[in-house]
């Protein structure tokens, strides 16, 4: 028993603290993040963006919780915040609905709420939403593909598509872009199916299609980069040359490092980046909070269209001219 | 008179049904390619076909099928053999074959490394190494159920939710990619073949060597159709059932292998996803009972390439994937049905009063 009692006092002595230290000084701005989980590349750099700007040196107690794609344990990482009382809470939502009691609990409490990347359509309880536009990612993947295919004089676009794992809020938003823009050009849209997202399922989804479309198909949409690697194996095995100045013209969304290292080798003709480091846009958001003034509701972020230079042509989207990254080493180098 | 014993043998031939299935299942091809005005045989035709990187390859749809059916026909065997002996399901393969594929890239990538071309131990300590995590698995799973009594679903429920877990812990959280070409061979060619049907291949011969030249195969149904009994006859009926579950975590952590080169990286939250379904639902397609006892190999190999088989259809027929696991479940559900026990005494006993009949006219 007595045993029993130490551990006790030793474990609340540990829990209490660091809520006492942060007590201590008013200077340190705490913020609980709850994030998805781990399952990507992507969402790892979401991460560790988060640790980066909301570190100690930076002023920052930072209290993360990865709920593993667990949207209770989610909301319970939302209820523990609330508890700490910290000064703002960021949440990436694992599911959109359902966070209506949680949201008033943190409007209740006086904290401000951040959402990132994937949104919340039940409740607009929070003070800002910053993410990625994907709507825009697919429809400049179309208005480059346009302009390019105008530059090399092809007049005939035959278009496979590997889309993302049916439902989510990337796949959706960079099909309607996608499609909105083959619909108005009149293109030939052969086939969409799903490669959720991973090597092995773009793998097996191209080993397929370069069999029903044997050279009917010209263009290869890949809805991230690692479909597009699997993509590129299943039309090697095939002896299908994709990349600039072959066969198959090969567009890619997200722009990772092994990505952009695709473009560069002229593997991939275009990559339309993803940005996953929220945490800069988010301290901006906080800053604004901390000054008194209202943010904004929908922050979208800076993104980058990635080609070779002989890849870059000038195009718009809704009148508004885009302009493109070349990919060079450091561009690599300096990518998540 | 010759004749009728020969349709007699295939009548009673035990994997008349599963190869009936398989075989009506790429029939389906033949009609859709006859309707759209294409070679009816387009999806049977196997090509040579030259690779962008100037190899030779055997190329078409049943090569596909033999290809990418693979991961789940080893281990549809370890499946046969853990159903039989302890009329229980291993649910934890696919989970271990992540595993496998995470330890292997871990020590081929060092750990920490998120990429890689250059391997930092020789490929075959990467490779032995996984597949021993495959075999050490089994054993856990192969000590609960036979020597603690846990229900086998229970026993292998705890490696099927930690196993891919521990899984993201060796690689960090991250896709551990080992972009190498020696390692990449594994889910290559060899030559003109499929590697990964030729790895299938050489496991499903050896363990029907084993089973038949040792009788091991005969103690394990033994032990299936009643422990006890077996024990008293002088088996050693908990050693036969560890002994099962150990070779389905041995021939996991091939499977996981396998599929790591496929992509050649350690895609920890995808490989082997729901495949330990695929593999259970192989035995079953297989005409085996999931009770135990009697099992058939070589249907669970045909139940296994026969799932490939639906899924490949589907591409051909360009079913969109959000509705190809309906068509899926409704050609499961065929296949399941003319298997089922009342359905095949009803046409016994069909069959039975024609010839009698017969015998009376």
């Amino acid at each position: 028993m007595r045993k029993l009692t130490t551990v006790l006092v030793a474990a609340m002595a540990a829990t209490l603290l660091p809520a006492m230290a942060v007590a201590a000084s008013d200077d340190v701005i705490s913020v609980g993040f709850a994030q998805v989980g781990h399952e990507s590349d992507w969402r790892t750099a979401s991460t560790k963006s988060c640790q980066d700007v909301f570190s100690t040196e930076n002023g920052y107690d930072l209290s993360f919780v990865d709920c593993d794609n667990d949207e209770a344990a989610q909301k319970e990482a939302v209820r523990s915040f609330i508890e700490q009382d910290v000064d703002y809470i960021i949440i990436d939502p694992i599911i959109a609905t359902g966070w209506d009691t949680v949201l008033t609990e943190c409007e209740d409490a006086g904290i401000p709420v951040i959402v990132i990347d994937r949104t919340i359509d039940d409740s607009d309880k929070y003070a800002a939403w910053v993410g990625s536009n994907f709507m825009t990612e697919g429809l400049a993947a179309g208005e480059w593909l346009k302009a390019y295919a105008d530059a090399q004089g092809i007049d005939e676009l035959n278009i496979l598509t590997i889309s993302g794992s049916t439902g989510s809020s990337a796949q959706i938003g960079r099909s309607d872009g996608f499609n909105e823009v083959a619909e108005k050009y009149g293109w030939n849209l052969l086939d969409e199916q799903t490669g959720d997202f991973t090597e092995a399922g773009g793998q097996e989804v191209m080993e397929n299609y370069c069999k029903s479309y044997e050279g009917q198909f010209n263009v290869v949409v890949c809805q991230n980069d690692n479909e597009a690697f699997g993509a590129m194996t299943a039309m090697d095995n095939a002896g299908v040359t994709y990349g600039p100045g072959n066969d198959v013209i090969l567009i890619s969304y997200d722009a990772c490092t092994a990505g952009l290292e695709d473009v560069k080798a002229g593997k991939i003709s275009a990559d339309f980046e993803c940005n996953p480091l929220a945490a800069p846009f988010v301290e901006e958001v906080i800053k604004t909070i901390a000054s008194g003034e209202e943010p904004e509701k929908e922050v979208y972020m800076v993104e980058h269209w990635y080609a070779l230079p002989d890849q870059i042509v000038d195009f718009e989207i809704n009148g508004e001219p885009q302009e493109m990254t070349e990919v060079t080493d450091e561009v690599i180098e300096a990518q998540y | 008179m010759n004749n009728k014993s020969v349709l007699t043998r295939i009548k009673n031939w035990n994997l008349l049904l599963p190869v009936v299935s398989l075989l009506l299942v790429m029939a389906v091809n033949i009609i859709h390619d006859a309707a759209i005005g294409a070679n009816p045989l387009s999806f049977f035709m196997i090509t040579l076909r030259q690779t962008t990187g100037n190899g030779t390859i055997l190329y078409g749809r049943i090569i596909d099928i033999l290809n990418r059916g693979s991961e789940v026909a080893i281990l549809a065997i370890g499946m046969t053999l853990v159903v039989s002996s302890s009329a229980g399901t291993d649910i934890s393969v696919g989970s271990v074959m992540s595993l496998c594929a995470s330890f292997c890239c871990m020590l081929l990538a060092g750990y920490g490394v998120s990429s890689t071309t250059t391997l930092a131990v020789p490929l075959i300590v990467g490779i032995l190494g996984g597949i021993f995590i495959g075999v050490l698995c089994g054993m856990f799973n192969g000590t609960l159920v036979a020597y603690f009594h846990i229900q086998p679903m229970v026993a292998t429920l705890i490696l099927f939710s930690a196993a891919r877990a521990i899984g993201l812990l060796l690689c960090n959280d991250l896709i551990v990619y080992v972009r190498n070409e020696a390692f990449g061979f594994f889910g290559g060619y060899i030559g003109v073949i499929p590697t990964a049907f030729v790895i299938a291949a050489l496991c499903i011969i050896v363990t029907s060597l084993f089973l038949k030249k040792t009788a091991m195969g005969m103690y394990i149904q033994s032990v299936g159709i009643n422990p006890k009994a077996s024990r008293i006859a002088g088996l050693n009926s908990k050693r036969m059932i560890f002994m099962t579950y150990t070779v389905c975590g041995l021939f996991a952590g091939i499977a996981g292998i396998v599929a790591a080169s496929r992509i050649t990286s350690a895609d920890s939250n995808n490989i082997g996803l729901y495949f330990e379904m695929d593999a259970i639902l192989s035995v079953a397609l297989g005409g085996n009972s999931l009770g135990g006892g009697k099992f058939s190999l070589a249907g669970s190999i045909i139940g296994a390439y026969t799932i490939q088989a639906i899924t490949t259809t589907l591409y051909a027929l360009g079913v969109s994937s959000t509705q190809a696991p309906v068509f899926k479940a409704i050609i499961v559900i065929l296949i399941v049905a003319i298997q089922a026990p009342p359905l095949r005494a009803f046409f016994k006993r069909r069959s039975a009063a024609k010839q009698v009949k017969g015998a009376a006219v």
